[in-house]
């Protein structure tokens, strides 16, 4: 173990530091799933981190990364949060697919998605879920037909994040007749494909971030596909492993919310219940606890190890401990928690309303307790 | 930056966890609860004979002078084991204070011999009457006294595997080390209790997972349905996030800052929260088994629960942990601070 930095990781922090510095938006842009500007604005940043060649540094060079290491990338998020930079609005795109891509895409199929991923210029929605989908994902009733070089998709999708403004989708289908985890694929479509129509979906804090998307005969190359044919279910593990294992929330994200914490307790300790001192020092323990895991699993990774059902205990931490130290903050707030923030103030309210969604998506935690207990410890099914 | 135990570290994990879980099984504990002891010679001889009473201790006294992150391997596996003797107190915390502050003392020759140390957080003092000598506290100075010496009275605890004592004594009838180090001792010994409290949490929940497996109630193992899982489960996740906590806690102790401070506070209160968590999930998960004499997982629970309040409260640690949260920079470059600031001193230097 060597808790220290090498000069080589300080100096890259000093960079993304004075880049980010020369670069953020001075005034914080309207959230991705609010409006289409909003959206595009997020786009247009994304396209300014891609001049600066910070798109997604762990990737390969060639396919528009900086193939960085995994302690240079928490590094960079480090810094991101730090500095207050925009959401990224391709999130599922570039942390989700993106690795999923490097594992099992073919070289063409890298260079052709890899590089508009990275620059912005292609933004995904995950199509994943279906109405009677959600936790049982096997239960996937949407199929692909395969039809000389293309495949004819049909289906319902539903709870797609940003699915209303996105370019791309990557959804799970069947072929038709096929049970359960065998005879899926994952294949991409574009979302302003003929048959294809998205339907906006309103969350609880009023934003069109939900959408579901209807196919019908929608006509894909098969060239979309990615891996082998049926090989759909492993291909999704292998996703959400990322998702729940490293990518979707950096440390960062509550570090920075627990240093926030402490000086909304410190501006406000004078009226507020003195208990409370207790929870924001357990929700800087949390982040810290979290952020010194993610370190452990990335120096265990670039050991040679592979993310394995531990991811799931990832999950379930950082979306318990977002609730509990946004939770906090409101009772700090007390009669004043309710009220709607005036742009450019802190938002507990809106960041409480979004953590709530933490223990649903990605696999509910009730999911991932079963993974946990299944394959961690070996309970029975 | 590397977050990984060397192949030396994880043999010697490997080593301890072998070699305590042959020589301290449930077997064990129960013939020695019998016997109203707590001590078994065969494997303190096996422990010694391994070097674990070395491994913290100066290399000028004797020692292997290896650091805390191995120490606390071996107290991990004790705590998974419920180990009786006092190997964490005397050989992680008492002979290396007295190495550092009389490396040729005649009683760190004998590495079969146990030291107590009366830290002036814990009203009580385990082994005492059997260690080779007490290390004892007045003004910051160490004094240093055979149990002879001193007035020990029994206290009786709730764990049936330890011997406790209240130490009256003299400063007359004790030798005088000088000035000592007693916030390293409190440190040490708050870590180490971090690390056993993994090692409880992990064979809390290792138990119920057997006993889940095979326990049948409405025709199935009560293990496959999803409360008995999700108790189990939520034990887990508290066990993985205290675990690295620990581990960066025993890497950086030495660096005694208050960031340092903060990391073993950090340690201390989650490894025993999870072990609290863990004990009671598997006393639930065994139901009324788990109620009984006769089932070890109280045995967890009762260690867990004295580790809990002994070498500093949830609430003194807690303290300590607010006083780095509010008076140092928090965010997300802060994770390990002090590198943070060297690198701004760096950079301020060549910008001068």
């Amino acid at each position: 173990m060597d808790l220290s930095y090498t000069p080589e990781q300080q100096a890259f922090r000093a960079e993304v530091r004075a880049w980010l510095e020369a670069h953020v938006p001075a005034e914080p842009l309207e959230h991705f799933d609010a409006t289409r500007g909003g959206f595009e604005a997020h786009r247009e940043w994304e396209r300014t981190l891609k001049s600066g060649d910070w798109g997604m540094v762990t990737w390969p060079k060639e396919y528009g990364g900086r193939g960085l290491d995994l302690i240079e990338w928490l590094i960079f998020e480090e810094e991101y949060y730090r500095a207050g930079a925009p959401g990224r609005v391709n999130q599922n795109g570039i942390f989700l697919l993106g690795p999923t891509l490097i594992e099992f895409g073919t070289p063409e199929q890298k260079q052709r998605f890899l590089p508009p991923m990275a620059s912005g210029e292609e933004i995904w929605a995950q199509a994943w879920s279906e109405p009677q989908a959600g936790s049982d994902l096997a239960g996937v009733r949407a199929t692909a037909v395969r039809d000389g070089d293309e495949y004819v998709l049909n289906g319902h999708k539903i709870w797609s994040s940003r699915a209303v403004f996105a370019d791309w989708a990557f959804g799970l289908f069947r072929e038709p007749g096929t049970e359960r985890h065998k005879g899926m694929s994952l294949i991409f479509f574009p979302l302003d494909a003929p048959g294809v129509t998205v339907n906006a979906i309103r969350k609880i804090n009023g934003h069109v971030g939900f959408a579901e998307i209807f196919l019908e005969d929608v006509r894909v190359p098969a060239f979309n596909r990615l891996g082998d044919e049926g090989q759909g279910w492993h291909i999704c593990m292998a996703t959400a492993g990322f998702e729940r294992g490293l990518m979707l929330r950096s440390p960062a994200r509550y570090q920075v919310a627990a240093a926030a914490l402490a000086g909304l307790w410190q501006d406000h300790k004078q009226d507020a219940d003195p208990v409370l001192e207790a929870d924001v020092v357990r929700a800087f323990m949390n982040a810290d606890a979290y952020a010194l895991s993610i370190y452990q699993t990335a120096s265990r990774l670039m050991a040679g190890a592979k993310i394995g059902p531990e991811a799931s205990t990832n999950k379930i931490f950082w979306s318990e401990l977002d609730i509990h130290l946004h939770q906090t903050a409101l009772s700090i707030l007390g009669p004043k928690a309710e009220l709607v923030v005036q742009p450019g103030e802190h938002d507990w309210l809106d960041d409480y309303i979004f953590a709530l969604a933490g223990p649903i998506y990605a696999g509910s935690n009730e999911i991932q307790r079963n993974i946990i207990a299944e394959r961690m410890l070996g309970l029975p099914r | 930056m590397d977050f990984t135990l060397s192949d030396e570290q994880q043999m010697f994990a490997e080593t301890a966890r072998t070699l305590l879980g042959d020589t301290c099984t449930p077997d064990h504990w129960r013939k020695m609860m019998e016997r109203g002891d707590n001590t078994d010679p065969e494997r303190w001889a096996a422990i010694v004979e391994n070097g674990f009473t070395l491994v913290l201790l100066p290399e000028e006294a004797g020692g292997m002078g290896l650091g805390e992150l191995d120490f606390a391997l071996i107290a991990e596996e004790a705590g998974y084991v419920a180990l009786p003797e006092p190997l964490i107190e005397s050989a992680g915390v008492a002979a290396p204070m007295l190495g550092a502050l009389a490396p040729a003392h005649p009683l760190l020759a004998d590495p079969e011999a146990t030291i107590a140390l009366a830290h002036p957080l814990n009203p009580v003092v385990a082994d005492a009457d059997r260690a080779a000598a007490i290390l004892l506290e007045r003004d910051g100075h160490a004094f240093l006294a055979r149990a002879d010496q001193v007035r020990l009275t029994p206290a009786q605890t709730i764990d049936p595997l330890r011997r406790l004592f209240r130490v009256e004594w003299d400063a007359a009838d004790a030798e005088d080390l000088g000035p000592a180090d007693w916030d390293l001792a409190l440190d040490r010994a708050a870590l180490f209790a971090a690390a056993q409290g993994l090692g409880l949490a992990q064979r809390a929940v290792d138990m119920a997972v057997d006993y889940a497996k095979e326990r049948q109630q409405f025709g199935k193992p009560i293990g496959s349905y999803q409360a008995v899982k999700h108790h189990l489960a939520s034990a887990q996740v508290a066990i993985e996030f205290a675990r690295p906590v620990v581990r960066a806690a025993a890497a950086e102790i030495g660096h005694r800052d208050v960031q340092a401070r903060s990391r073993v506070s950090h340690a201390k209160i989650a490894a025993l929260e999870a072990a609290d968590k863990a004990t009671r999930a598997s006393i639930q998960v065994h139901g009324a088994m788990g109620y009984s004499w006769e089932v070890d997982a109280h045995l967890f629970l009762k260690r867990t629960l004295a580790l809990t309040q002994s070498w500093g409260t949830p609430a003194f640690h807690r303290a300590r942990i607010a006083a780095r949260l509010f008076t140092q920079p928090a965010g997300p470059d802060q994770t390990f601070a002090r590198e943070t600031h060297a690198a701004a001193a760096t950079r301020e230097i060549i910008h001068a």
